[in-house]
Formats: C-alpha cells, structure tokens, sequence
C-alpha cells in the first residue's frame, strides 16, 4: 500500500522536504512507518518517536494500522516564544 | 450602562457593537482573571492584546531578563530595556496601554512544583515559553484545577496552538506524552520570523477571548499547525488519550 507523508517544523527540515509518499506492506502500523523513514533518511533517526503522529489529521497512538491512500502527518512539539 | 465608566464606554466602544461581546461580554472581560507564562515573543503579543481588549486582571511570569536579541519579535520591549526583568517591565507596557487593567509581574520560572499554585481560581492561563518542562507543568496544573489554557509555540517559520478544555477536549499530553528527552528545537539555535511569533502570539490571544467569552468554536481537540513559509495551516484533531497521566483520571 502506499501512504502520503507530512512533515512538519523541525522534521520537515531534517527529512528535507514537507511531503513524500510511502510504500508499505499490507497491515503496516504508524510505527513500522517511522522505522522505515528512520532507515531511509537517517537525519529524521530519533526524531519522529517523539511527534504525535496524526492519521488523516487525526492523532492516533503507533500501533493504528494504516490504509492505502492514509495521509500521515508528523508533528513535532514546536516550543519557542520565549527565550 | 452596565457599570462601565464614561472611559470605558469609549475604550471599548469596538467590543461593546459587536454581537457576541456587548456589555456583558465587555463585563466577563473586565472580571476575568488571566495568567500569562513567558513574557516572549508569543507572550508579549497575547498580553498586550489581552491588556488591550480590557481583560481586567492579569498576572506575567518570566524569571529572565530582556535582551538585545529578543528586540526583534518581543515587542514589549525597547532598546532602553535590555538587562531590564521581563515581567516588570511588560507589566509596565501593559499599564501604559491601558491603565484599567491590573496588572502583576512575577518574576519566576513556573515549574511542576509551583504551577498549580499559580494557575489556581484564574479564568484562563496563555503559555507561551519555549520551556517544553513548563509546558507540560501548565498542562498538569491547569488539567488540576480545571483552568482552560492556551497553549502554542513558533520557531523559524512554523507555528503551532491549540486551546484544553480540561475534562472536555484533549490536552497537551494526549498528543506529546513526555517533554522530548532532547531539548525541543529552540528559537535560539533554529531562528523565528518575528512576525511569525506575532501571528501565533496574536492568534492566542483570539482563542482566550472566544474561551473568556464563552463564544464560538475555540480551538480545542484540534491543534492548529501553520507554515508561514509554503503560506499553509491545518488543523490536526486529537482525541483524548484514554491513559493520559495528565487528563486520563480527570473528573
Ligand atoms: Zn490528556
């Protein structure tokens, strides 16, 4: 199956672009996709365990199980304002 | 009209025509009693547009002193400031703005041990530091005491807010669990637009305003993600997490 990737703030960068899509195999979790970005671009390794991982903009825990055609955002807590 | 001083019918003379504020909703302003957490480039924004619509009490907290690099988006402060406190010295931007407001600096770190304290009996907390530690501490009290917040961030061109209704819609720890073990990327290191911290910045304030009023649809259970660069938002909704230590037990 394939499923369309969104990066956002800092993971953005560090994937080197916003948007990608993603082959998987059959009853692929969230997390089997973040080991697979992690493998492929080595820059996101350790970044995406700790963003919220939305499914078709919904917030879903790593083990949901995704779809052909899923949209995946990674969302990194993005601090900043005060300093 | 409604107890509002001759000053005030004037002051507020673009709040009191609109439909969903009026005079009682100028009245829940002027009674609201409004904590603000960092008094940066998000905090400065808030506070200064919530000082200005007349929200009649509102305690700052920063612990840290102005400096020349947060001229370019903290724009409380001016160039006279720099080594000044930040909490002192916003208070006094704010009082200059408008002087019907009360107004208390607290020059401290909010941290896990001392946030419930300070966020208890206010009507609504804005967070806004770069302190992923003080975010969750906010979180945790304001889950607590059942104080609806606003919570956002911004650093280079992105931003991110959302608004907790605690015990109705997902707080901060049903999406980020923990603060990242790393430090969060910090404007320090990374760089922000300035103007980019003042459309977050500002944008909370609106949120505060709906939640104060109690009109609209705040931005709760959702979290809105702006990328000022590509010139895109999107909202990202999230339940609440059945085993959230913050909100999962709330009554
Ligand atoms: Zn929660």
């Amino acid at each position: 199956m394939k499923v369309r990737v969104l990066f956002f703030a800092s993971v953005a960068d560090a994937a080197g672009t916003r948007s990608l899509d993603a082959e998987l195999g059959n009853r692929a979790t969230v997390a089997d996709l973040r080991r697979k970005l992690e493998k492929d671009r080595p820059r996101l390794a350790g970044r995406l365990g700790k963003c919220a991982a939305a499914v078709n903009t919904v917030v879903v825990s790593p083990a949901r199980a995704l779809a052909d055609g899923d949209e995946v955002a990674f969302l990194p807590p993005v601090s900043g304002g005060a300093e | 009209m409604m107890g509002f001083t001759e000053d005030q019918i004037h002051r507020y003379a673009r709040h009191l025509v609109l439909r969903e504020i009026g005079g009682v909703g100028q009245r829940k302003l002027l009674d609201a009693r409004v904590l603000i957490v960092g008094a940066g480039g998000l905090g400065c924004p808030a506070a200064l547009y919530l000082a200005a619509a007349g929200a009649g009490r509102i305690s700052i907290a920063d612990h840290d002193a102005v400096a020349v690099e947060n001229l370019q988006r903290q724009i409380l402060y001016g160039s006279a400031d720099v080594g000044r406190p930040k909490a002192e010295t916003a208070a006094a931007a704010l009082r200059r703005n408008n002087p019907d407001v009360i107004v208390e600096p607290l020059a401290v770190r909010v941290t896990a041990a001392g946030a419930r304290a300070l966020v208890k009996g206010r009507s609504l907390v804005v967070e806004g530091t770069d302190d992923p530690e003080t975010k969750f501490a906010v979180n945790d009290a304001c889950v607590a005491e059942g104080v609806p917040f606003v919570i956002g961030g911004v650093v280079r061109w992105s931003g991110q807010l959302m608004a907790v209704l605690p015990g109705k819609t997902a707080c901060y720890r049903c999406v980020f669990e923990n603060p990242p073990v790393t430090p969060a990327e910090t404007c320090e290191a990374a760089g922000v637009l300035g103007p980019a911290a003042g459309a977050v910045g500002t944008l909370m304030a609106v949120e505060a305003c709906k939640i104060l009023l109690g009109k609209g649809e705040p931005l709760a259970g959702r979290m809105r993600v702006i990328d000022f660069l590509a010139g895109t938002s999107r909202d990202i909704a999230w339940k609440r997490r059945p085993g959230c230590p913050a909100c999962g037990a709330a009554k």
